[in-house]
């Protein structure tokens, strides 16, 4: 996929890190375009190993954690996903949700490079 | 307007000092929706409420609004949303209406239950419960009650 308009690809040896351009990942347009972006990274591209960095997201509501977990779905069993660089308050939604159990989190972007 | 409450679980509660008092009768609009979430939290942030309440009320009123415009009123542009805010010292409580057909919040499934887990939707009503001190569903799931308590600040004694 050429370009993408709310997600920053990089690659780190055989792990694609994306990083969101969004701060406030709320409204449901948004939501439905970075859930088809990450999608895209995994059926489109082929990517198998995803590390998502959240050190610029302030905020994002329960329809941006469904998409998180529809991209979960769809590289069980393909590939690896993980998560790094959740912001405290957004890390106590992750432990509400007890969606800690279904992610893979790390603190920083190196713990989780070193992890895959 | 579908004000003031009648509930007889509302009146039972304690009564504030209000200080602050905000009332809104908005379209079912996400973007209308944004501006009254902004003046409300902009208010909190006036009144020096920590970052971390903050925090969770804009995630509780936020799901709370997408629920009204989203499920309760399904989108229709002729249906209304009334949106309240009460402000005391220590206390904020939102109300928040809708005229759709309302909903069962019993029915509404738990999301961190194992089997549950891993289903993409249904989050909403339990982060508004994780986050606020309070949460109560009036006149046939229409119209949700948000009590937030100020979190004390820590003293350097």
């Amino acid at each position: 996929m050429a370009g993408y308009r709310h997600l920053d690809v990089s690659e780190v040896g055989d792990v694609t890190v994306v990083r969101f351009r969004d701060r406030k990942i709320v409204e449901e347009i948004e939501i439905q375009e970075i859930g088809r972006e990450l999608l895209d990274l995994v059926e489109v591209d082929g990517r198998q190993k995803l590390l998502l960095n959240f050190q610029a997201v302030e905020f994002l509501s329960s329809a941006a954690l469904s998409q998180l977990i529809k991209l979960h779905k769809k590289i069980e069993g393909r590939g690896v996903l993980k998560l790094s660089n959740i912001r405290p308050d957004l890390f106590e939604v992750f432990k509400m949700t007890k969606l800690v159990r279904v992610f893979d989190i790390k603190d920083e972007e190196a713990d989780a490079l070193a992890s895959f | 307007m579908p004000w003031p409450l009648s509930s007889a679980k509302l009146e039972a509660m304690t009564e504030e000092n209000w200080t602050w008092q905000y009332d809104r009768v908005i379209p079912t609009d996400t973007s209308a929706g944004r501006r009254v979430l902004e003046e409300v939290l902009n208010k909190l942030k006036a009144e020096q409420w920590l970052q971390h309440d903050i925090f969770g009320v804009h995630l509780a009123m936020h799901e709370a609004l997408v629920n009204a415009i989203m499920h309760g009123n399904r989108l229709d542009p002729d249906k209304r949303i009334f949106v309240r805010c009460l402000l005391s010292p220590d206390l904020v409580r939102i109300e928040i209406a809708d005229e759709g057909e309302g909903f069962d919040p019993q029915c509404v499934p738990d999301p961190t239950d194992a089997n549950h887990l891993e289903l993409p939707t249904g989050r909403g009503v339990m982060l508004m419960k994780a986050f606020m001190t309070r949460v109560d569903f009036c006149d046939h799931g229409k119209r949700v009650v948000l009590e937030k308590r100020r979190a004390t600040p820590p003293t350097n004694c």
